[in-house]
């Protein structure tokens, strides 16, 4: 067995360019059988564009895009038999019924005659679709357009779903809907999903992908991504005894030469006769204790400490936007 | 061969979900009954040429209009609304996308036409009707409408403006019926040139009740050619 055949979806450096615009620069990831992985990135960054390259329905410029290790370039039919797409903001005929437009997909899919209503039912069930059935797309809101657009990707019961901005649009209620139906979903199917809502990927996904500028910028589990990469933030709060800057001076040099504290820098105090710290932590090192143990030998008065550990928000923020400073100069 | 006709139906439904099927049908068999009409009553003989033979003021005029009306939408529509996304990305070959999309928008031209046996009937009633030029005929006016459909598709397939789709199908299609008068203007060794470009002089030679090869090997090219470019348009699509 090759060694892409082992992994649902396999993108070897992939790019696009469209004329001298580079969309996507050289991409590689892979997605184990099973897993649910969030795609994100900024507006503009390339997830879209990504995503129809390993659907086959964009050629890339560069690399392979392989599914079930089906090389998409080589055998586009074969590979697209394997997922169910949810192209970006849900495309879909206006002018059909949603139970009509359900049984064209299953069609086109081949999808076999005997107990195709029965089991276009119960997708409809599985998508909150039952009530609508007989409606017109054109007519239906945001939320069911997206439910539609997700259960037309399940009508051959594929092993892969690939959704492009599955919740984009939708209002908080129906946000969870969706995203508590992706988790459903996530338990029997791989599923690769796009979005720039950072709470959503956390509360779904196995692992993340992060790209930027068309560039793969971050790769890891949503735990490894909040506090490993950068290092959790320790605030605390002393009392200010005797002079304030002169205490905040000692204080700062003291806590500076703790083991494990990256930086120190002044923060957000109690109110007054306290003074605030925010320390640094590296990566894997809790320094509590060293810092409680330098209050105590040092008699500084510890009234407050708390761990806060690096938002997904964060490193989103510092890996997307370092790397365009990084292109700029 | 499944995948077409699926493609296919969901078109036609479409065509009949909108009235647009039922606008085409009844507009034509109107204008056509009476452009049809007013010559035959005009030459007094039971004959059904003035229904198929070329002229500015004819069905097959007409259908020039209706043929890329019909059209437009067909993939113009998809790139539009981004469900060429959907179906692109589904197991369906792009030839099997065109070749639903034509046998949807021909059957409901090919309806249209035949539609107007009525009047081969009435005429046949009223005086001794040649079925046999009358069957050239059609095979000839269903040649050409064929022609018209894969005009319009491949126009279709080159952009998602409905509108730009509609006009330059119209202006190639016209272009191809009406340089037929123009042979009388040009040179007499590029006459035969211009007569063998021409979609309405094999549609002439078919309403005489003449079946010549060379003018379904004139159409069938025009078929075929035009839907080989437009699946290839399809297949190298950057969106």
């Amino acid at each position: 067995m090759s060694d892409a055949s082992q992994a649902m979806v396999e993108a070897r450096g992939l790019g696009k360019d469209y004329g001298s615009t580079r969309a996507v620069d050289t991409v590689s990831f892979k997605v184990a059988r099973g897993e649910v992985v969030g795609f994100l990135g900024p507006n503009g960054a390339g997830k879209s564009t990504t995503m129809k390259m390993l659907t086959g329905y964009l050629k890339p410029s560069r690399g392979n895009a392989f599914i079930g290790g089906i090389d998409v370039g080589d055998d586009p039919l074969s590979a697209q038999t394997k997922l169910g797409y949810l192209p970006e903001s849900a495309p879909l005929y206006d002018d059909m019924m949603v139970l009509d437009f359900l049984e064209f997909a299953a069609n086109l899919r081949g999808v076999a005659k005997a107990g195709r209503r029965e089991k276009l039912k119960s997708i409809c069930e599985r998508c909150g679709l039952m009530n609508v059935l007989g409606k017109d797309i054109g007519q239906l809101s945001k939320g069911y357009r997206q439910r539609v657009g997700l259960a037309q990707t399940l009508v051959h019961d594929p092993d892969l779903l690939i959704l492009d901005e599955p919740t984009s649009g939708l209002d908080p209620n129906q946000i969870v809907e969706i995203r508590q139906l992706i988790k459903d979903l996530g338990r029997d199917k791989t599923i690769l999903l796009s979005t720039h809502i950072l709470p959503e990927v956390q509360a779904t996904c196995d692992r993340i992908i992060i790209i930027s500028d068309g560039k793969l910028v971050a790769d890891d589990t949503p735990e490894a991504l909040t506090d490993g990469a950068a290092g959790a933030t320790i605030q605390i709060v002393v009392k200010a005894k005797g002079g304030a800057a002169l205490e905040a001076a000692r204080v700062q040099a003291l806590l500076s030469n703790i083991p494990g504290v990256r930086n120190v820098a002044g923060a957000e105090s109690d109110g007054p006769g306290t003074l605030g710290f925010a320390l640094r932590a590296a990566s894997d090192v809790d320094p509590r204790e060293g810092i409680f143990n330098t209050a105590v030998s040092n008699d500084m008065v510890l009234v407050g400490m708390q761990r806060r550990g690096v938002s997904l928000e964060d490193t989103f923020r510092r890996l997307t936007r370092g790397e365009k400073e990084g292109a700029r100069a | 061969m499944h995948k077409v006709a699926v493609i296919a139906r969901r078109e036609l439904a479409s065509y009949f979900n909108a009235p647009v099927a039922y606008i085409v049908i009844v507009t034509f068999l109107l204008v056509a009954g009476w452009m049809f009409f007013s010559s035959l009553f005009l030459m007094g003989r039971a004959d059904l040429r003035p229904l198929f033979a070329p002229s500015p003021f004819s069905p097959s005029m007409l259908l020039v209009i209706i043929a890329p009306a019909v059209t437009m939408r067909l993939i113009a529509e998809e790139r539009k609304s981004g469900t060429i996304e959907l179906i692109s990305t589904m197991p369906v070959k792009k030839w099997e996308i065109i070749a639903g999309k034509f046998t949807a928008a021909y059957a409901l031209l090919a309806v249209s036409i035949l539609s107007t046996l009525v009047y081969a009937f009435s005429v046949s009633a009223i005086g001794d009707l040649d079925w046999g030029s009358v069957i050239a005929g059609y095979f000839g006016m269903l040649l050409f409408a064929g022609a018209l459909t894969s005009i319009g598709l491949l126009c279709s397939t080159l952009t998602q403006n409905q509108i730009v789709a509609f006009i330059v199908a119209f202006i190639v299609s016209a272009a191809l019926y009406f340089v037929y008068w123009l042979q009388f203007f040009v040179p007499a060794s590029l006459a035969p040139l211009v007569e063998f470009v021409s979609v309405s002089s094999h549609l002439e030679s078919m309403a005489r009740g003449v079946i010549d090869t060379r003018n379904i090997v004139y159409y069938f090219s025009l078929i075929g050619g035009a839907l080989f470019i437009a699946t290839r348009v399809l297949s190298r699509q950057r969106s």
